[in-house]
């Protein structure tokens, strides 16, 4: 569970780095009026911090997989899995995903529509081929025999290149929604919370991937 | 700083435009709430059948054909699942969470209603899921609610053929729903307060079920991650938490998997959860004992840090649960120590609730009964705790009915005591009408008596070595014909006990059409959600602004003000009767 409570010492930090400002120490009962308080998360969008708080939870969620992992990795029967070179070109692509929803964002802060549709486009094809080249790599694993059942090594395999795999689609289901806004004709400003939103879920997400594929190969 | 509240524009609201949109398929928090409130008590109700039909068995061995030993585990299981889950942590969270964080926070909803409403019917089809399998092959699973493997998805555990499944698959449900509503408190709390409610002016309650919500978020996906992995085991095969088994005469195909990964990854959401139904209980009832008291709450701020200090220590006590599961002695000493230590700040809250009713002006009205017996039963669950978190006192008692009677003290009987403190106090706002008091008090007084009839006792049953889990003791050498007397007795007192709540709905259903008309702030309370233009409140709670606060939300009996309490939104020019107090 180290890998967990590591995640959770950070979370405290982050706790603790937002109380600090928040006074307290202070005397409620003595102070009367309608004071105002050293908020900074109100310099944020709400949904932006729900989106954060989300982020949080599926930590949560990947920290606990780790924890899990790391844990039934070090009884006897452990048998790893080969590294398909295929996971390899996966992540390239899905870094080039994450990539074009940087550039859409940076498009709609300049306001070019244009760009932000390509982007928006070249983005969700991209993740539709990682996605893809996941499956492949099930296909290729149950090919050569390493079944889910068969080893834990492979279950957790599956197991998490699916989860992050769901994630994903739900990401795209907020991305398909963003691009049938983007080309109904919505402003670049109005446009701009959703677009920046998904590039920070798929940030997210590349990192959660970098940080799995890592641990597949370290093991 | 600008201040930006949220829907603090009445053209931003989302209005409800039919019957439909108001009652059933609302987006308001209140609406929301009470449905919460309503299935919670309702699937309640079931498992409170249930824990009759356990104690009729218990109390009455070989008297009762229709109680089969299967049946009996199914009851312990569900009963056990139910309460802590669908009943406390729906109804402290979905139910007052949803009703109060708005209102306390003087917010016209919640800052994301869709996701919020969708939380309920998620929650609901959670329920549904899991009713379903009373009505499956093979009924509810029998598996404890712990659903320990590998015995819980092994053919002779009742349920292991699909009620063990439809129980991850609602679990799993029920977590996604808590997420869409928790990150709905959340959020509200750092987004939606009003004016001048700084975080050291919101009522003990917000802290509470802030707190609380925070834990949720961080430890249900322990919860959803082992439900997951169960049910891979279960279904596909793989061998997570699956060890070789011989069984039936026939070797399963599971090899190698570990059962104390599963305890590990349980036990890391279930002791949280315990301070996820605790801590709001702790934010009501010191919010309900101050008010009634008629004084402000002893020691505000060392409250709220204590609050926070639980939170934070909950996440590492967890392997206090597992001390007869084996483990490294100097892991159980690690879990002796924090488990003590979080008795430091519960024992802060507990002498503070104590020095606020000190010298105060008491009102032992029906929700201040209440929140006093909480303080009784929760102290003596408390302490009993104490004994528990040490090794060498938990070893011997861990399998007996100790531990039953401490957890049942501990977060059955004191939470539940302060959900109904809670439901008397806040009745007359959700409604408009007042409850019948009589009623109320003969609830009070067989439900604050009858529990400690029953829980009491099992403290000697305990001691003398009566298991727990079992359908029947048959005959023992160890255990004297006395414990059988007593068992019977205490299911005397279960029924009447059980039989008694039907007077607290009985009250509610009849007081909301024929109760006397309440008024707006019937008890005098100096919290926002009081001080709302309609009782109750109309959708977007404030009329065409929203309330700005002047002061923290105790100020009860303050020397010099023309009433006994000064409401959080009111000036201080108002306040005080001759100008100045000061």
């Amino acid at each position: 569970m180290i890998v967990t409570l590591a995640f959770l010492v950070v979370v405290a930090i982050i706790v603790v780095w937002w109380l600090l400002p928040q006074n307290l120490t202070a005397k409620p009962w003595l102070a009367h009026g309608p004071i105002e308080d050293p908020r900074p998360e109100r310099d944020f969008a709400t949904a932006k911090i729900g989106l954060w708080v989300f982020l949080a939870v599926v930590s949560s969620v990947f920290a606990l997989f780790v924890s899990a992992y790391s844990i039934r990795m070090e009884l006897a029967d452990w048998n790893p899995l080969p590294d398909p070179k295929l996971l390899w070109i996966n992540t390239g692509v899905l870094l080039l995903s994450s990539a074009a929803f940087q550039r859409a964002r940076n498009a709609t802060q300049r306001e070019q529509l244009h760009g932000v549709r390509t982007s928006l486009i070249a983005a969700g094809i991209l993740t539709f081929a990682f996605l893809a080249g996941q499956l492949l790599v099930w296909r290729q694993l149950n090919a050569s025999g390493y079944f889910i059942y068969a080893n834990p090594a492979n279950a957790f395999f599956y197991l998490i290149t699916a989860l992050h795999g769901l994630h994903l689609l739900g990401g795209l289901w907020v991305w398909s929604r963003t691009t049938y806004k983007v080309f109904s004709g919505a402003e670049a400003s109005k446009i701009a919370l959703s677009v920046e939103l998904c590039t920070i879920y798929w940030h997210y997400l590349l990192l959660v991937w970098l940080a799995l594929f890592g641990l597949l190969l370290s093991t | 700083m600008e201040h930006i509240a949220i829907a603090d524009q009445v053209h931003e609201l989302h209005h409800p435009k039919s019957w439909f949109t108001t009652y059933i398929w609302s987006q308001d928090h209140k609406v929301i709430a009470v449905q919460y409130t309503i299935t919670a008590v309702s699937v309640g109700l079931v498992a409170l059948g249930m824990s009759l039909l356990m104690r009729l068995q218990l109390g009455f061995p070989d008297t009762f054909s229709f109680i089969a030993p299967y049946e009996y585990y199914q009851y312990v299981t569900m009963h056990g699942m139910i309460m802590v889950i669908y009943l406390l942590t729906a109804l402290f969270l979905g139910g007052f969470g949803n009703y109060l964080i708005p209102l306390m926070l003087g917010a016209r909803d919640m800052v994301f209603p869709y996701l919020n409403m969708l939380s309920f019917w998620v929650y609901l089809l959670a329920v549904i899921v899991l009713m379903a399998s009373f009505f499956i092959p093979g009924g509810p699973t029998g598996a404890g609610w712990t659903l320990y493997p590998p015995q819980a998805i092994l053919a002779g555990t009742p349920g292991a053929d699909g009620g063990i499944f439809l129980m991850l698959v609602s679990l799993a449900i029920f977590i996604i729903a808590f997420t869409m509503g928790g990150l709905n408190y959340v959020v509200t709390v750092l987004q939606a307060r009003t004016r001048g409610m700084t975080l050291m002016r919101m009522p003990l309650t917000i802290w509470a079920i802030f707190t609380a919500t925070v834990l949720g978020l961080l430890a249900f996906p322990a919860l959803f991650v082992s439900a997951v992995m169960m049910s891979l085991d279960m279904k596909l095969g793989t061998s997570f938490f699956m060890p070789a088994i011989l069984s039936m005469g026939e070797t399963l195909d599971h090899d190698g998997g570990s059962p104390i990964l599963f305890q590990h990854l349980f036990w890391f959401f279930g002791h949280p959860e315990v301070y996820i139904v605790a801590l709001p209980a702790f934010g009501l009832v010191s919010d309900v004992l101050s008010c009634h008291a008629r004084k402000s709450i002893f020691g505000y701020r060392m409250m709220v840090w204590a609050i926070l200090a639980i939170g934070g220590i909950s996440f590492v006590v967890w392997a206090h649960h597992m001390y007869v599961s084996g483990m490294n002695p100097y892991f159980g000493f690690f879990f002796a120590t924090t488990t003590l230590i979080i008795a430091i700040p519960t024992a802060i809250k507990v002498y503070n609730w104590v020095l606020t009713l000190w010298r105060g002006n008491i009102h032992l009205t029906v929700p201040m009964l209440f929140a006093i017996a909480f303080i009784f039963t929760f102290i003596h669950g408390g302490l009993t705790g104490l004994f528990l978190g040490n090794v060498i006192v938990d070893v011997p008692l861990s399998d007996t009915y100790f531990v039953v009677a401490h957890f049942h003290m501990v977060m059955g009987v004191s939470p539940v005591l302060v959900v109904f403190a809670a439901l008397y106090h806040w009745f007359p706002k959700i409604t408009g009408k007042m409850f019948n008091k009589t009623l109320g008090m003969i609830h009070f007084w067989l439900t604050f008596l009858g529990t400690y009839a029953i829980y009491l006792p099992m403290h000697y049953l305990g001691f003398l070595g009566v298991p727990r889990r079992y359908y029947a003791l048959g005959s023992t050498d160890f255990i004297p014909e006395s414990a059988q007397t007593l068992n019977a007795g205490i299911t005397v007192a279960a029924l009447i006990v059980g039989t008694a709540q039907l007077v607290f709905i009985v009250n509610m259903i009849w007081s909301m059409s024929k109760g006397k008309k309440a008024g707006s702030n019937p008890w005098g309370a100096t919290t926002l959600e009081w001080q709302t233009p309609d009782t109750p409140p109309k959708h977007g709670n404030w009329g065409p602004t929203l309330p700005v606060v002047h002061r923290w939300a105790y100020d009860y009996s303050v020397p010099g003000a023309k009433r006994d309490f000064i409401p959080q939104n009111e000036p201080e020019e108002d306040a005080s009767a001759s100008g100045n107090r000061d």
